[in-house]
């Protein structure tokens, strides 16, 4: 029996040492192998691509545009890694803050604002100025939310709007005939109460989640505040131009009308029927203010697995006397942003996703609302082309002002706007929420 | 974090000092075979050290690394000011402990921590020995009732979370429909949504989740009581409610005391439950230290708030882990140094 013990002592020895030696040994190859994106003697170079278009078509279609682009370029390979949105957003994290350009992937999605000025704090994106003059010349509508100190460091592709998603069968049932594409407060409490006196919920809001409740008040700042005075209060951390505290006001004087699903504060924005999407697609309130990505959302929620034939889109409506303009949106977009420790073909990879050619096939399939002109009349989906000449209506799009001023003031933001939904704080607490955060930062 | 280093503290004095002398002892009488046969009698304690450190080192390696090395870097995050990404330069001192300390939402965290921590014990304390004194009679169904207590228990975390956020939803939530049909209404912001219910009904939630362990842990506690004791207090004419007051409570007490330790150290880093049901929402009624914790930092990428919340977490768990040990636990283990031989004379009765 002692001679087996042995015998299995020594295996067990023998097999631990094998396996930390293995250990070891791995470790060694990977720190020194890097993630293969050296660029060799003979121009080779690998582009590493991270995108969230993970499924279906689109995934399809983006291993399509990779391929392309190596067949026009020898010599380069495009890794693409199509990721769950969230996956993604917790492995680019990831990525930085080990701050190893082989982790970093090349060319990644960036939402601009503070998180991409943080970034660029870091040292970890690339100036894309003169790299892409010419591309950026092109879009540079849209480049104002991916500029740092007047430099470019991300190309948008996509840029849509937030408004309201509304069941049109339901608002027909409730006697509203005619619905504004952009109306004003008065038409839009008119909804709400021919729709209330229906016995239908008006509209339903994630507050569970607090950016949905956060965009209320995100839209009342681009009515009720000039772009400029916005721009100014985010530079020099200083809000106390009343137009923030009236933005909060008329958040108020909405919610005193009780528009919104029972449950409102513990509602998630997206996941399940029971989600303020959910309760949009599957007919159960009229309405939900939601991006560009509702239809996709709306379409993942109902039995058929069909975008729900019923959804029409309207601007947030506009308040009398407003200070902002009238043209003037909220919305965000996705944006290619190539890493510093990018090989240059990366910045050609990331000008090739915003070529014509390209961005012509992204809207066809309805991905998003692209930036290129060459490209926004082939958007496939009526409801979500109805978005772009609001979009390109002459007004400047206010990025989700929560990704605009960056995570730590962002939350923040959004934790006061949810006690607001809550009744448990007011206009000038959202106020002192950012002025506080943003002080500590 | 905090479980991995305070239960072992917590375990130590009962258990871990008795166990390296038996295994000793074990291996010494094993080894003590082969010596007659005069293969190697030079160096068999030197032998017997090495092959020790060489089974512990690699045990103690990622000890090291995946519990004091987290802990130290927590420690070492609290006292700058980090964004998530580049090198740590922004050194602060103390002020991430004042922002957390001075933080209404974490203060507002700490107390529903005790809540839960005092609404636990004093919910499944009455209510698991309850259960458990009726489910260790012999009767039918028996195995079968037992099971049906411990299931929720057996079921992950985040699966019961997910399928209680649905039975609670307002108005469409299974619960609501129920109380509907017999003409009771819920709250009108439904049971997660109300900041004034939100609280109980994640207690009323847990206690569903966690009464199986209670349940099982006082029946495995009630096996420990002595046929005999119940045999003689027959024979004097006790009742039933006699029996269990004066012998089988008294007796389950070591099993009540250890059950109260570990229910209070899980309410005090509870955050899976919340997270799914409520995210520590609505307006902050449910957050706690660790939702807290997680909301700073990998949300907001505060990882120095985060860092200090942790640090502060960990310090109020050691607390409250130790006091219980030196208040309560004690009067276990003063037994064993005590009485000591009247505790073994116990255990050789029960085996």
């Amino acid at each position: 029996m002692t001679r087996t013990m042995r015998g299995a002592t020594a295996v067990a020895i023998g097999a631990t040492v094998s396996l930390l030696a293995a250990a070891c040994a791995g470790q060694g190859s990977g720190g020194q192998g890097g993630g293969g994106e050296t660029t060799g003697a003979g121009g080779d170079s690998t582009v590493t691509w991270w995108h969230n278009s993970n499924t279906g078509e689109g995934k399809e279609y983006y291993d399509q545009v990779a391929a392309d682009f190596e067949a026009a370029n020898p010599g380069v390979t495009v890794q693409v890694e199509a990721m769950q949105h969230e996956d993604m957003l917790t492995k680019l994290q990831a990525a930085f803050q080990s701050g190893d350009d082989a982790q970093i992937p090349d060319v990644y999605m960036s939402r601009g604002g503070g998180e991409l000025k943080a970034e660029v704090e870091a040292g970890l994106v690339r100036d894309l100025t003169d790299d892409a003059a010419d591309t950026i010349e092109t879009i540079s509508a849209f480049t104002g939310q991916y500029t740092v100190d007047d430099k470019v460091y991300a190309l948008p592709y996509s840029m849509g709007l937030v408004g309201f998603w509304y069941n049109k069968d339901l608002f027909e049932q409730a006697g509203i005939t005619e619905v504004s594409p952009n109306p004003t407060v008065e038409e839009f409490y008119g909804y709400l109460d021919k729709l209330k006196s229906a016995g239908i919920t008006p509209a339903s809001v994630g507050a569970g989640d607090k950016w949905p409740a956060a965009h209320y008040w995100y839209y009342n700042v681009v009515r009720e505040c000039p772009f400029d005075t916005v721009e100014t209060a985010i530079a020099e951390k200083d809000y106390s131009d009343p137009c923030f505290i009236e933005a909060g006001e008329k958040l108020q004087e909405l919610l005193d009308k009780e528009p919104f699903n029972a449950g409102f504060l513990a509602t998630p924005a997206q996941s399940g029927p029971t989600s303020a999407s959910g309760l949009l697609a599957t007919g159960k309130v009229a309405m939900e203010l939601a991006g560009h990505w509702e239809p996709g959302v709306a379409g993942g929620l109902t039995e058929d697995g069909q975008v729900p034939d019923f959804l029409g889109w309207f601007a947030y409506p506009t308040f009398p006397g407003q200070a902002g303009d009238p043209a003037d949106q909220m919305g965000g977009g996705d944006a290619w942003s190539v890493s510093a420790g990018a090989p240059d073909a990366a910045v050609d990879f990331a000008e090739h996703l915003l070529s014509d050619e390209v961005q012509t096939g992204f809207a066809e399939l309805d991905m998003g609302l692209p930036t290129n002109p060459a490209a926004t009349g082939s958007v496939a989906n009526e409801v979500l082309a109805q978005l772009v000449p609001v979009r390109d209506g002459g007004g400047n799009t206010q990025l989700y002002l929560d990704t605009r001023l960056g995570q730590s003031v962002g939350q923040a933001m959004n934790d006061a706007i949810a006690l607001v939904f809550a009744g448990e704080a007011g206009p000038q607490d959202v106020v002192d929420a950012i002025e506080s955060a943003a002080e500590a930062e | 974090m905090a479980d991995d280093v305070t239960t072992p503290v917590a375990a130590s004095p009962a258990t871990s000092h008795p166990q390296p002398v038996a295994a000793g002892r074990a291996l010494r009488a094993r080894s003590a075979v082969p010596a007659p046969g005069g293969r190697r009698t030079a160096g068999p304690q030197l032998r017997k050290r090495l092959e020790i450190a060489f089974f512990v080192t690699p045990a103690l390696a990622i000890f090291l690394l995946f519990v004091i090395w987290p802990i130290l870097t927590a420690v070492q995050l609290s006292v700058y000011r980090w964004k998530g990404f580049g090198p740590l330069v922004d050194f602060v001192g103390l002020r991430n402990y004042v922002s957390v300390l001075t933080n209404d939402v974490f203060t507002d965290s700490l107390v529903h921590n005790l809540v839960i921590v005092v609404a636990s014990i004093a919910i499944q304390l009455p209510l698991g020995l309850a259960i458990a004194l009726l489910l260790n009679r012999k009767m039918w169904g028996q195995g079968l009732l037992r099971t049906i207590i411990f299931v929720p228990y057996v079921l992950a975390e985040v699966i019961a979370g997910v399928v209680w956020f649905q039975l609670l939803q307002p108005q469409y939530g299974v619960l609501d429909t129920i109380m509907a049909a017999v003409g009771l209404q819920g709250p009108a912001q439904g049971w997660l949504g109300d900041p004034d219910v939100a609280l109980w009904t994640v207690i009323v939630v847990l206690t569903w989740k966690y009464l199986g362990l209670a349940v099982i842990l006082f029946l495995a506690g009630l096996q420990g009581v002595s046929e005999d004791l119940y045999e003689a207090a027959q024979l004097d004419g006790a009742t039933w409610w006699q029996v269990q007051r004066k012998i089988t409570i008294p007796l389950l007490g070591p099993t009540l005391r250890t059950w109260a330790f570990l229910s209070m150290i899980g309410s005090l880093q509870l955050f899976d439950m919340v997270w799914i049901l409520t995210g520590g929402g609505p307006a902050n009624a449910t957050t706690t230290m660790a939702t807290f914790l997680i909301n700073e930092g990998t949300r907001r990428q505060n990882f120095g708030i985060a860092g200090a919340a942790s640090v502060i977490l960990f310090v109020v768990a050691l607390v409250m882990a130790l006091a219980y040990q030196h208040f309560i636990l004690r009067r276990d283990t003063q037994a064993d140094d005590g009485g000591r031989r009247a505790a073994r004379s116990r255990k050789g009765a029960t085996r």
